[in-house]
């Protein structure tokens, strides 16, 4: 029975997570007003965003008001939420489980060539891997480039100087969308990777617990 | 899943608790290993020698292991109710949020955090911030959006513009278009945003604000002169509705005085057609599209702050850029 996941990050994880989500949810209300991007070319559109189908399942349409309040509603908490748990894994020094290095990128591929079954070798038996390093810190850079990006669109004309550098209103804008469908791919991918890890994985992430067996608790 | 079903090794016991365990004559060594996250604790390769060499019986093993597993179990059966009661707390909390009485048909905290953000956004405003202008070239294409307060088309000949809060009387002053071309002429061509989301850059032409109230100065609070220098005797708020009161919309004066806030009777080298306001529009750039309003027929000085059309309809009231 081995310690894994501290108190404070199990936290901000379980809070960030409805938090987000929220925020996808109401940002999905903001972008349904002007739903212009899609996949494609010229005239051939492979893939709108988002298709009249989903919107009509979710209930999605003519809610712009009311998604604007949740947003700046909740955006205080995903900001506090966050920059608490950023502040957090440097004072503790759990950044040094999460932030890649040198090795990262390179374990990374194997990892994802030993998840696809590409590849039989044996995975690093440490906290995070070289992948999960990638995605963890990744996505704490892509919640800082969500909040910078949404603090340009909110405030283009007294924050011209960011509107500037992310190159436009309408690049901003599109930038802030691409995020959102990032974070939707990420959760997609981590929730099969959790499911994969299997229910000691998960129960560390709530209960903090792992069970190890002694020999494989001394390699750490 | 590697060791939990494993009968042949022996589960690591949990943290600094070593009662009953096999390894009683060296507790702190068989356990203290796996308790740190660090690993490479100088201790670890003592504990693995402890553990190769004191081969317990097998029973010994398996009486161990179930008292850890007994420990993981009320472990997290704990966690997991103070995980379940705070997924409880949130939804309660959610609940709560979502189903106060409304104010401008958004639940009041919503609406407070609004105001909240306003104040915050007013703090950082500043009008020496312009927003970027265009080379009129760059204008967009034609974008007609809202027609809320221009039923019918307006007769520009017989339109009046009726300014209140004046300082110079006490009753409305009716004001015909000439009033307004007589001011300073400014051109700019900048990058009209609608709260929907898109935004199309336009070329206006028309008369700052600041121009305007200049020559109809408004009632100070003080009931002293006035002085564009002395903002804080200004009233607070401008209110402009449409000649049948259709649209409304209420503003800061910190926004109405910036340099670019401009009364604007023509779009993109062309007199204002009837659909984007004739024949006279506010234009806002620290603003959305929504405060821009088409047709002014009233521009009214406040000192309390106005209702706006779109606020009362569950938006921001301040919706400032």
């Amino acid at each position: 029975m081995k310690p894994k996941h501290s108190l404070a990050v199990r936290w901000f994880h379980w809070v960030n997570f409805p938090l987000l989500a929220l925020m996808i949810w109401s940002g999905l209300w903001i972008y349904w007003a002007n739903d212009v991007y899609r996949v494609g070319a010229g005239s051939i559109t492979l893939f709108k965003f988002f298709p009249e189908g989903f919107y009509r399942t979710f209930g999605v349409s003519y809610q712009l008001a009311k998604g604007m309040a949740w947003h700046f509603f909740f955006m205080w908490l995903f900001v506090l939420n966050g920059i608490l748990y950023v502040a957090y894994t440097v004072f503790s020094g759990a950044w040094r489980h999460l932030v890649p290095n040198r090795h990262s990128f390179r374990e990374a591929v194997l990892v994802a060539l030993h998840d696809l079954h590409l590849w039989k070798g044996q995975l690093p038996a440490r906290k995070f891997n070289g992948a999960q390093q990638i995605a963890y810190t990744g996505v704490v850079l892509m919640g800082f480039g969500s909040v910078v990006t949404g603090l340009a669109i909110y405030k283009p004309a007294q924050l011209g100087w960011l509107i500037a550098l992310l190159g436009g209103y309408g690049a901003a804008r599109f930038e802030h969308f691409l995020l959102a469908i990032a974070y939707v791919l990420f959760f997609v991918v981590h929730i099969a990777q959790v499911a994969r890890a299997g229910w000691n994985n998960f129960r560390a992430m709530v209960s903090g617990f792992e069970l190890v067996s002694s020999k494989e608790a001394t390699y750490e | 899943m590697n060791s939990d079903n494993n009968e042949r090794e022996a589960l690591s016991g949990p943290a600094g608790e070593s009662g009953g365990s096999p390894f009683e004559a060296e507790p702190d060594s068989a356990t203290a290993p796996a308790e740190t996250m660090e690993g490479q604790s100088a201790e670890a390769p003592a504990a693995h020698q402890v553990l190769c060499v004191s081969a317990p019986e097998p029973s010994e093993l398996e009486a161990w292991n179930s008292q850890v597993r007994r420990r993981m179990r009320q472990q997290s059966r704990r966690s997991f109710l103070l995980w379940g009661a705070g997924l409880a707390a949130g939804a309660g909390a959610f609940r709560w949020l979502t189903t106060r009485p409304e104010a401008g048909d958004i639940p009041w905290p919503f609406r407070k955090t609004l105001e909240l953000n306003e104040s915050i956004a007013g703090k950082y405003f500043s009008d020496h911030r312009l927003s970027r202008t265009f080379d009129p070239k760059q204008v967009g294409p034609d974008r007609v959006n809202g027609d809320l307060g221009l039923d019918e088309d307006v007769d520009i000949e017989s339109w009046k513009l009726r300014v209140e809060g004046l300082a110079s009387q006490n009753g409305p002053l009716l004001l015909g278009l000439d009033a307004i071309r007589k001011l300073p002429r400014v051109e700019m061509t900048t990058e009209f945003k609608c709260i929907e989301g898109w935004s199309v850059i336009v070329q206006w032409a028309g008369a700052r604000f600041t121009d305007f109230m200049k020559s109809y100065p408004p009632r100070t609070r003080s009931g002293g002169a006035f002085s564009l220098n002395h903002a804080e005797d200004l009233p607070a708020y401008v209110s402009m509705a449409t000649p049948d009161d259709g649209y409304y919309v209420g503003l800061d004066m910190e926004s109405m005085l910036h340099p670019q806030t401009l009364l604007c009777y023509e779009q993109n080298g062309e007199p204002l057609s009837q659909e984007h306001g004739a024949p006279l529009r506010l234009v806002i750039p620290v603003k959305y599209g929504v405060k821009n309003i088409k047709r002014i027929g009233t521009i009214r000085y406040s000192h309390e702050r106005p209702t706006d059309y779109w606020a009362e309809r569950g938006y921001d009231w301040y919706v400032g850029l």
